[in-house]
């Protein structure tokens, strides 16, 4: 099983909702797919044995070989290529733009002299490890790097079917979130109540019909502002799983990095019973969708 | 003219409340709100859209049915998965590069050019706003975010504006790249946490990467003073200006909840403490 935890809006509190559901659950497998921004080791505090390079091939022009044709300039699709011609006894160039390649291959494929050559170029690394009884993988983006699926795809690459899986999602609808949510059976939404918190909500709302994958909400920090979280999701039919109120408590051991089952156990408990309630949902067929 | 992006790496640290308090506060400018996945700063500005705008953006392989003979060729060359075993392009992995139409022997394949979002020049009471709204589940959003924000420096250089300031998105990828290259300063917007704190350095290395001056605000500073002592520390070490810290204040939910800036509510500490970083910052 896999569940993943994603928003629409940033900071409502995904990585408070995965770390404490793996926490919750035994044996589960954490994947940090926030390789934007990764957070879930500060609370997790896991060790970390294993470090790979993530690496997308970009091409290298052979100017020996290379005729200045321009097919490659005209197949790439990203504008990562542009071709110079030569004039008048000058030789041309190949200008090629690493950070908008996106790895595709087209270039090298079809170059008509064979002149380009593909080399890899380090974008970000995943590491893994343990916390405990959970195995641990997490992605991170280079700083200055534009392109993150391919990192969460790699850290994709470690899920394994037989174990449930908890996903850490980034926040916001557009392909990062995509590539992290697909394939997931279930996707938790986390929201707070506010204008802010239901628009970006309903955006995630349509990105998970689209996806046809089923979905349910956790209200964080469900007593502030207003009550039209509530309506929108009894009115579309989406099942509320949790609501967590908003404490200083509960706050201040997140700004120093504690977890909410360690700082509060009775929320151990809640997780165990939506992580129940999930599996329940999805029996039924009355998960959001 | 100078452009002013607010960023912050985690969400959810207040960057759009405090880019609207900077609309209210600022004279001659244009607002833009860059995070085109999830726009929220018109819930505060209650645009009133005067110009409505298709963007185009990147393109999705159609495969002809009749004239595909199922060799393959297409699913073993894309590096995306974009190909299923039955020959359907799967929507959600084709990254639009084309490759498999130009490599088919029987031409069975085109690209269609998919209409990835919206983008709008309205007016609000502090002023011009450019948003944009990104398709559902679409990409390209860095060339969205470019886009609006060619629009946004032609209104403002024609209107003579001295600003335009920038609602950014979170995170440290294409979005974000687009919203603060060539821009003159970056606000980071952070909070008193450690992953507040942890995401706020990436940012500032994103910052220095582009060579762009990045100055810092604490939001709700008071919440965790320990941490918002580190961030201080943090700032002093790395010659990071600390603009200010604005405390928690039961007024920003509020004035959130009624779709009103900051600034609207005279006795609100936070609003008088944003006041204090613009009047920084516009000089």
């Amino acid at each position: 099983m896999i569940i993943s935890v994603a928003s629409g809006k940033g900071g409502t509190g995904k990585t408070t909702v995965a770390v404490n559901l793996a926490l919750a659950l035994k044996d589960a497998r954490f994947f940090d797919c926030d390789v934007e921004e990764p957070n879930a080791h500060i609370f997790l505090k896991p060790r970390l044995n294993r470090q790979e390079k993530v690496f997308i091939p970009v091409p290298e022009i052979d100017t020996a070989k290379c005729s200045f044709c321009g097919k490659c300039g005209e197949v790439c699709a990203y504008h990562a290529l542009a071709v110079i011609k030569g004039e008048g006894g000058h030789q041309g160039e190949v200008l090629v733009f690493p950070h908008l390649c996106h790895g595709c291959g087209a270039c090298s494929m079809l170059c008509p002299q064979g002149a380009i050559r593909e080399v890899n170029k380090e974008i970000g690394t995943v590491e893994s490890g343990s916390a405990g009884e959970i195995s641990f993988v997490s992605g991170r983006l280079n700083v200055g790097e534009a392109v993150s699926p391919p990192v969460i795809r790699r850290v994709k690459e470690y899920l394994e079917p037989s174990k449930t899986a908890v996903i850490d999602a980034p926040p916001g609808t557009s392909c990062p979130v995509i590539c992290a949510v697909k394939g997931s059976d279930f996707c938790i939404l986390v929201t707070e109540p506010t204008p802010f918190g239901l628009h970006d909500l309903s955006l995630a709302v349509e990105v998970l019909r689209k996806m046809e994958i089923p979905f349910g909400v956790v209200i964080n920090r469900s007593d502030i502002g207003d009550g039209k979280v509530e309506d929108y999701c009894a009115k579309e039919n989406i099942p509320v799983l949790m609501r967590i109120p908003f404490s200083r408590e509960i706050a201040e051991a997140y700004a120093r990095g504690i977890s909410l089952i360690s700082a509060f156990p009775d929320f151990k408990g809640k997780f165990i019973e939506m992580r129940a309630r999930i599996g329940t949902l999805l029996e039924s067929g009355k998960a959001g969708r | 003219m100078k452009q002013i992006t607010v960023i912050s790496g985690k969400g959810g640290t207040g960057k759009t409340v405090i880019s609207g308090a900077f609309a209210a506060l600022a004279e001659k400018k244009v607002m833009v709100d860059c995070d085109v996945d999830a726009a929220d700063l018109h819930l505060l500005l209650h645009p009133e859209i005067k110009e409505r705008h298709e963007f185009k953006g990147g393109q999705l392989s159609v495969i002809d049915e009749v004239k595909c003979d199922k060799c393959g060729k297409c699913a073993a060359a894309c590096r995306f998965g974009g190909i299923s075993p039955v020959f359907k392009v799967e929507v959600f992995s084709c990254q639009g590069c084309g490759l498999c139409s130009r490599i088919c022997p029987r031409g069975a394949i085109r690209m269609k050019e998919k209409i990835a979002g919206e983008w709008f020049v309205s007016d609000t009471a502090y002023g011009v706003l450019v948003h944009a709204r990104l398709g559902i589940a679409e990409d390209n959003s860095g060339r969205l975010v470019s886009r609006i924000r060619q629009a946004a420096e032609k209104i403002a250089a024609a209107g003579g504006a001295d600003y335009i300031i920038i609602d950014g998105p979170p995170g440290i990828g294409c979005p974000v790249i687009a919203s603060l290259a060539g821009t003159d300063l970056i606000l980071v917007v952070t909070e008193p946490t450690l992953s507040g704190l942890h995401d706020a350095a990436r940012v500032i290395e994103l910052a220095a990467h582009f060579k762009i001056p990045a100055a810092l605000v604490v939001n709700k500073y008071d919440l965790n003073p320990g941490v918002t002592e580190k961030i201080e520390a943090f700032c002093l070490a790395r010659n990071i200006p600390l603009t200010g810290k604005v405390p928690f204040d039961k007024t920003v939910v509020r004035a959130v909840v009624e779709g009103k800036v900051v600034t609207e509510y005279p006795g609100s500490p936070a609003a008088g403490e944003i006041r204090k970083i613009w009047d920084l910052l516009k000089d």
